[in-house]
C-alpha cells in the first residue's frame, strides 16, 4: 500500500512536496536542519494537516481517515521518548494495541521477541538506559502491527551498537512487508541501510531516488554547502568533507 | 477491578460505620436515645456526602495528574474549584443563601461560568500549557473577585458567613446536598474513568498520543467536563476543600502498575476515604468549635505537598 505525498504546502515549511513511498523498504528523510523532516513525517503521518495538498494511503485521503483506522495503519515513533509514568514495560508496549481496541497477547509478545525485550517485560520504563528505551518505544510501534513505520531521528540518542541494532530490527519490519520512514541526520547511515532516499532543502524535496543517487556528491554540496566525497565500499561508505581552499591574504 | 480499588473499596466499607458513629457524642445504637434519627437524618447523609465529594476529588486529582503528565498537579488548576467558590460566595453577599438550593445553584453557575471562560480562552485546540495558563487566570480572576466581596461585605455576619464557607465544611449538611452533588459527581467520575486508556497514551507525549488515535482536543474537553461536574458539585455542596486531589493519587499510585487509567477509580474511591476520615476527626476533635473539613485538610496537605516537593528534588518522586 503505497503512502504519499501529494503537492503537500504547510505555511513555509513545506512547499509542493509530492513523492511516492513503497512498503517494503526503507526510506530515509535527510537534510539541514529546517529543511521540512520532521514536517514532512508528521504530515505522512496524518498528525499535520497540509495547507494544500494531501497524503494518501493507498489511494484514501489520510485527512479524510478516522484517527483510529489511520493509527491502525500507521505507527509513529516521535523524537523525543518521553515516558512520563514509570509503568511497566509490558504495559507500555501495550499501547501499541490502542487503536484497535483490544489487549491480545501474540502481536504484543511478538514485538517483545522483535526487539529481544523478554528480560525487560517486567522491569519498570524508567529504569532503562537510553538504548533500552529507544527498543521498548519501537516495539510499542510494532505491537500496533502497522502497515508503515514513520519514525523521527530513531537513532539520534544512540551510540553505535544501538544503532546499528535498532536498523537491524527496522529493516526486519521492511523485510516483512511494512513501510519504513526515518528522519536521519546521518547520511552515512542513510546511504548504507536507505533503500530509498528523500532529500530536503528548505521545504522542498531537493533529490529522490535510491541513496547513491539522491545522496550524490554533488546533491550533498548544493544542498548543505559543503564539498565532501563518500570513500569506502558498499555498505561501509563514510562521508568526508574536502579540505576548504583557503584565500591567501 | 484492580488491588488498589479492591484495598480501598473494602477500607472505605469500613470506615463509613465507624464514621457514623464517631463525633462529639459517640453513638452507641443500642443505648443512644434516638439514634436511629441521629444516624439517619444526620450522620449517615454527612458520610454519603463526605464520601460523594471525596471520589470526585480523587477522580480528578488523578485525571489530571495524568492529563498534564505532572504529579504536582492539581483539579483546581482549571480554574474550576474557585469559580464556583466566586459563585457560591456571590449567593452570600447578597443574601441568597437562606435558600437552601440558591447556594449549591450558584456555585454550580460558577463553575459552569469558569468553564465556559476556559473554552472561550483556550478554545477546542488549544494546547496544554494555553489551558493551564486560562486555567489559573481564571483562577487567580475568581480569587480576586472573591476578595472583594469579602472586603465589601455589607455586614460583619455576612463576611464571617463567607469566609467560614470558603474553608470548607460537611457540618448541618442534610441529604439534599447528597441529592445534589452525587447525580453530578457520579456522571462526572464516570466520565474522568472514560478518559483513562487517552490518558494512557498521552503518558508517550501529545505527539504519539495522537498517532494511536487519540483525540487530544476531546480528551481535554472529557477532563473539562469531568472536572467541572466533580469539582464543580464538590465545592457547591461543602465549599474549598483543597489537597484531596492532589494526595489521592501518591497513595493509589504505589499499589498499581502507575498507567493513568489505573488510578482513576481507586483514586476516586481513596478520596471518599480520605474525606469521610478527615470528617470523622474534625468531629471528634475537643475543640469549643468544630474544625473545618478544608482546614483540616490544607493542614495535612500542604506538609504532604511540601514532602512531595521534596521526594522529587530527590529525584526519588
Amino acid at each position: 500500500m503505497i503512502l504519499a505525498a501529494r503537492d503537500v504546502s504547510l505555511h513555509d515549511r513545506l512547499r509542493d512536496v509530492s513523492v511516492a513511498l513503497q512498503p517494503g523498504r526503507i526510506t530515509a528523510i535527510c537534510g539541514p536542519n529546517g529543511a521540512g523532516k520532521s514536517t514532512l513525517l508528521e504530515c505522512l503521518a496524518g498528525l499535520l494537516t497540509p495547507n494544500a495538498g494531501g497524503v494518501e494511503l493507498g489511494g484514501e485521503t489520510l485527512a479524510k481517515m478516522p484517527a483510529r483506522a489511520r493509527a491502525r495503519r500507521i505507527g509513529y515513533l516521535p523524537q523525543q521518548g518521553e515516558i512520563a509514568w514509570d509503568v511497566p514495560v509490558r504495559s507500555l508496549i501495550e499501547l501499541g494495541r490502542l487503536p484497535h481496541g483490544d489487549r491480545r497477547r501474540e502481536p504484543v509478545d511478538a514485538a517483545i521477541r522483535a526487539l529481544d525485550l523478554e528480560a525487560f517485560e517486567a522491569r519498570r520504563a524508567q529504569s532503562l538506559s537510553g538504548g533500552e528505551t529507544a527498543r521498548v518505544l519501537l516495539a510499542r510501534v510494532l505491537a500496533g502491527e502497522p502497515q508503515w513505520i514513520l519514525a523521527d531521528e530513531p537513532l539520534a540518542a544512540l551510540d553505535l551498537a544501538h544503532q546499528l541494532a535498532l536498523i537491524g530490527h527496522l529493516r526486519r519490519a521492511a523485510t516483512a512487508g511494512a513501510g519504513v520512514v526515518i528522519v536521519l541526520h546521518d547520511l552515512a547511515i542513510a546511504r548504507n541501510h536507505a533503500d530509498h532516499v528523500v532529500l530536503m532543502h528548505e521545504g522542498r524535496i531537493a533529490q529522490s531516488g535510491p541513496a547513491p543517487q539522491a545522496l550524490h556528491e554533488d546533491a550533498i554540496e548544493a544542498v548543505f554547502g559543503v564539498g565532501c566525497e563518500w570513500i569506502g565500499e558498499a555498505g561501509r561508505y563514510a562521508l568526508s568533507p574536502r579540505p576548504v581552499a583557503t584565500a591567501r591574504a | 477491578m484492580n488491588r488498589a480499588a479492591l484495598i480501598f473499596g473494602a477500607l472505605l466499607l469500613l470506615a463509613l460505620p465507624l464514621s457514623l458513629l464517631a463525633g462529639r457524642v459517640w453513638i452507641d445504637p443500642a443505648t443512644t436515645p434516638n439514634a436511629a434519627l441521629i444516624l439517619g437524618e444526620l450522620r449517615l447523609p454527612r458520610a454519603v456526602l463526605a464520601a460523594v465529594v471525596g471520589a470526585g476529588l480523587g477522580a480528578s486529582g488523578a485525571a489530571m495528574q495524568g492529563y498534564l503528565r505532572n504529579p504536582l498537579a492539581d483539579p483546581g488548576l482549571f480554574g474550576i474549584a474557585p469559580g464556583a467558590a466566586l459563585g457560591a460566595v456571590t449567593a452570600l453577599f447578597f443574601g441568597y443563601a437562606a435558600s437552601p438550593y440558591l447556594l449549591p445553584l450558584f456555585a454550580l453557575l460558577g463553575a459552569g461560568g469558569a468553564m465556559a471562560l476556559l473554552a472561550a480562552i483556550a478554545g477546542r485546540t488549544g494546547g496544554i500549557a494555553l489551558f493551564t495558563l486560562a486555567g489559573l487566570m481564571i483562577a487567580s480572576l475568581a480569587g480576586a473577585l472573591t476578595a472583594l466581596a469579602i472586603s465589601m461585605a455589607p455586614n460583619a455576619f455576612a463576611m464571617s458567613e463567607i469566609v467560614l464557607w470558603l474553608n470548607g465544611a460537611l457540618t448541618d449538611r442534610s441529604w439534599r446536598e447528597v441529592w445534589i452533588a452525587a447525580p453530578l459527581v457520579l456522571p462526572g467520575i464516570a466520565v474522568l474513568w472514560r478518559a483513562g486508556r487517552a490518558l494512557d497514551a498521552l503518558m508517550l507525549g501529545d505527539a504519539a498520543a495522537r498517532s494511536l488515535g487519540v483525540d487530544t482536543g476531546r480528551l481535554l474537553w472529557l477532563l473539562v467536563v469531568g472536572v467541572g461536574l466533580t469539582v464543580g458539585a464538590g465545592v457547591a455542596v461543602a465549599g474549598i476543600i483543597g489537597f484531596v486531589g492532589l494526595i489521592v493519587p501518591h497513595l493509589v499510585r504505589p499499589l498499581t502498575d502507575r498507567r493513568p487509567s489505573q488510578l482513576i477509580l481507586p483514586s476516586a474511591l481513596a478520596g471518599a476515604l480520605l474525606v469521610v476520615i478527615a470528617d470523622s476527626f474534625v468531629r471528634i476533635l475537643p475543640l469549643v468549635t468544630e474544625l473545618r473539613l478544608g482546614i483540616a485538610l490544607s493542614l495535612i496537605g500542604a506538609p504532604f505537598f511540601l514532602w512531595l516537593l521534596l521526594r522529587m528534588r530527590r529525584g526519588l518522586a
